[in-house]
């Protein structure tokens, strides 16, 4: 319990480091941000944007820093992130709550899957260590070296243009109206397999390296040996072994996880999926610094949530974490 | 992954003669092919400008053309020739991965090492730092942070491989604490204190020398963690697409629906450039991995190798045979 107490502490420490530096990157550009954007959009932002975007920034120059960082904060309590420059008069929070939950659902579905796959491949690939099952380390280096988005382009060629397995763009159907029927839910699976495969394929190869390397030193060590030399199946000196070498995957999720969100975001542009990464380009293209900030703020709360959960999964698995007193 | 194995097995390293590791070390048949690739990228990005039978900005009348004579690669939307952009993209691609896995090292053996070796509140500070870099996704800050660079900034390959390293220490310092700390407890460390030794030279001479084959590891790590955040904030257009990168390809590429018309020739080039630049490196860490923990290499002779020599291979317990244990 005090280990994931600690954790916890962790996490808000981090949350409040990443707001913080959400607040001072504006401050800390050269130059008067909402007038660089001003001169970049040439006349497109209305006056009513320019001012709300200033007001958000704390940049009316009323204020001293220290107050107006308070105030972002306050602002931040009530779930305000400011208005989105791109989609006037819309909310930050408003155009990101429709863009959420078909990132979540992507990247959680295919972490998962990817996690599992990746950790029995490894240690099948290291149990079986000499055989023609080395061959998948050097395949899935390349697989590893493949940025997401190239393979994405690939997967989106050959199966959507070329052969027309898979829909091209989007989320789910546009003609059928979003809600929780049999028609939709069908319609957003089906556009949502080409993305995901795209994603487990190009992250699956860290967990079966990690996974492979953590198992051929965990098979080592004198437990299982003599768990193999008490004639047990070798099912259950498997398991044995990779119980505890699955540990470091768990404890290394966090540094995997940006990666694979960084990756599932740029597999969603590829993809035209409307979710956070489709609206990380738009913001990036009409320049919507709001929105741009708010995109990086939801993520990096998503991502300390997903470590949380894998902090808990760590406890359950090594009951050491849990006696620590 | 990788950290964890470095961090258990690092140990190992220190005990294996010094004769034999030089030895060892190019042995690999992987870390050789990393090698030679990688030597063939550098060597591109040196000459590569220079043979690009092209101008890559200058536009022609052979609009999407596919691979012929007058161009190897084809062209693009707007008649450019494709490999005139590739040779001439592969220096900004390799030098920001090499300059920023440079800056990312030195930060992360400043903190890492300076952590290890204080131990107390200043290791706990330095360690949150650590922990909070690594845990904060790298590509949307980096994104907003590249957002608010004035274009004249951003186009700095300087100023865009200082702001990626800034993303991308972590991984190494987090490593190199932990090695550092074990071997400040080992005996000789201790005997060097106790000889009055000078803290600068403790670290510089005692310590360092022995985390030569881990800040190797993390730089090699590192540049590739680069040159992929390169590629995927010039594929967004973030960084600006008129200066020639294989993402600023991948860019245009994309936004001109290259994918969708079926020009192969446009986006494959630049994606498979950089795949093998990845390989390239991920195979080098394979060979830096394996020198510094012994067992990830693969154990004896190969199947067929060991029947050519008559040597009976069989596997008790369906447990691998490993030479030379821990212990």
């Amino acid at each position: 319990m005090i280990h994931l107490l600690r954790r916890i502490a962790f996490y808000l420490v981090t949350a409040w480091a990443a707001v913080t530096v959400n607040f001072f990157i504006p401050h800390l550009m050269p130059g008067d941000p909402v007038q660089n954007l001003i001169a970049r959009q040439q006349g497109k932002a209305s006056p009513q944007a320019v001012e709300a975007l200033r007001v958000q920034l704390g940049l009316t120059g009323h204020q001293s820093l220290w107050s107006e960082y308070l105030h972002y904060f306050a602002q931040l309590a009530h779930g305000d992130l400011g208005i989105s420059t791109s989609f006037f008069p819309a909310s930050v929070s408003s155009v990101l709550t429709a863009a959420l939950p078909w990132t979540i659902v992507l990247v959680g579905v295919s972490t998962v899957v990817s996690f599992v796959i990746g950790t029995l491949v490894g240690v099948l690939v290291a149990w079986r260590r000499g055989s023609w099952l080395d061959g998948v380390l050097p395949v899935a280096t390349f697989f590893q070296a493949v940025p997401y988005f190239f393979f994405a382009l690939i997967v989106l060629i050959v199966l959507g243009s070329n052969l027309g397995w898979f829909p091209i763009s989007g989320g789910a159907d546009p003609s059928i109206d979003p809600g929780f029927t049999g028609a939709f839910i069908g319609s957003a699976i089906y556009h949502g397999i080409l993305p995901m495969i795209t994603i487990v394929v190009s992250s699956v190869a860290g967990w079966i390296l990690g996974m492979r390397n953590m198992m051929v030193t965990t098979m080592d060590e004198d437990y299982v040996l003599v768990a193999a030399a008490k004639g047990l199946p070798n099912r259950r000196v498997i398991g044995y072994a990779a119980r505890n070498a699955i540990l470091p995957s768990v404890s290394s999720f966090s540094l995997s996880l940006s990666f694979v969100v960084a990756g599932a975001l740029l597999t969603e542009i590829v993809f035209s999926y409307p979710g956070i990464g489709f609206q990380l380009l738009q913001a990036v293209q009409a320049e919507d610094f709001p929105l741009l900030q708010g995109i990086f703020l939801v993520i990096t709360f998503a991502v300390l949530a997903a470590n949380l959960l894998a902090d808990v999964c760590y406890a359950v698995l090594d009951p050491r974490t849990r006696q620590e007193a | 992954m990788t950290a964890q194995t470095a961090l258990d097995i690092a140990e190992v390293t220190a005990a294996a003669p010094r004769r034999q590791r030089a030895l060892r070390f190019p042995r690999s048949r992987k870390t050789i092919v990393g090698l030679v690739l990688l030597a063939i990228f550098v060597l591109l990005a040196v000459v590569g400008p220079l043979l690009a039978p092209h101008d890559p900005t200058a536009t022609s009348a052979d609009l999407l053309q596919g691979p012929s004579a007058a161009h190897l690669l084809g062209t693009t939307q707007s008649g450019q020739d494709v490999l005139s952009e590739l040779l001439v993209g592969a220096r900004g691609t390799v030098l920001i991965g090499f300059l920023a896995g440079l800056i990312a090292s030195v930060l992360s053996v400043l903190i890492g090492v300076t952590a290890g070796y204080l131990g107390g509140l200043a290791d706990d500070l330095l360690s949150l730092l650590t922990n909070v870099f690594l845990v904060v996704p790298g590509l949307p800050l980096l994104i907003v942070l590249a957002a608010y660079l004035p274009k004249s900034t951003g186009a700095n390959p300087l100023v865009l491989a200082l702001i990626i390293a800034l993303t991308g220490w972590a991984w190494g310092a987090r490593v190199l604490r932990a090695q550092t700390m074990s071997i400040r407890g080992r005996d000789y460390v201790a005997a060097a204190r106790v000889a009055g030794e000078r803290t600068s030279r403790i670290v510089f001479a005692e310590i360092l020398p022995n985390l030569t084959a881990i800040v190797a590891s993390s730089f090699v790590f590192t540049v590739l963690y680069a040159i992929g955040t390169y590629v995927a904030l010039a594929f967004l257009g973030v960084v600006d697409p008129a200066r020639w990168s294989w993402g600023g390809m991948l860019f245009w590429a994309q936004s001109q629906n290259a994918a969708q018309v079926g020009a192969w020739w446009w986006f494959l080039p630049p994606g498979l450039a950089i795949a093998l630049l990845g390989t390239s490196l991920a195979l080098l860490n394979f060979g830096l991995d394996e020198f510094i923990n012994p067992r990830l290499r693969a154990a004896g002779l190969s199947r067929k190798a060991a029947k050519a020599a008559g040597v009976p291979r069989r596997v008790r317990f369906g447990l691998t045979p490993v030479r030379g244990g821990r212990r």
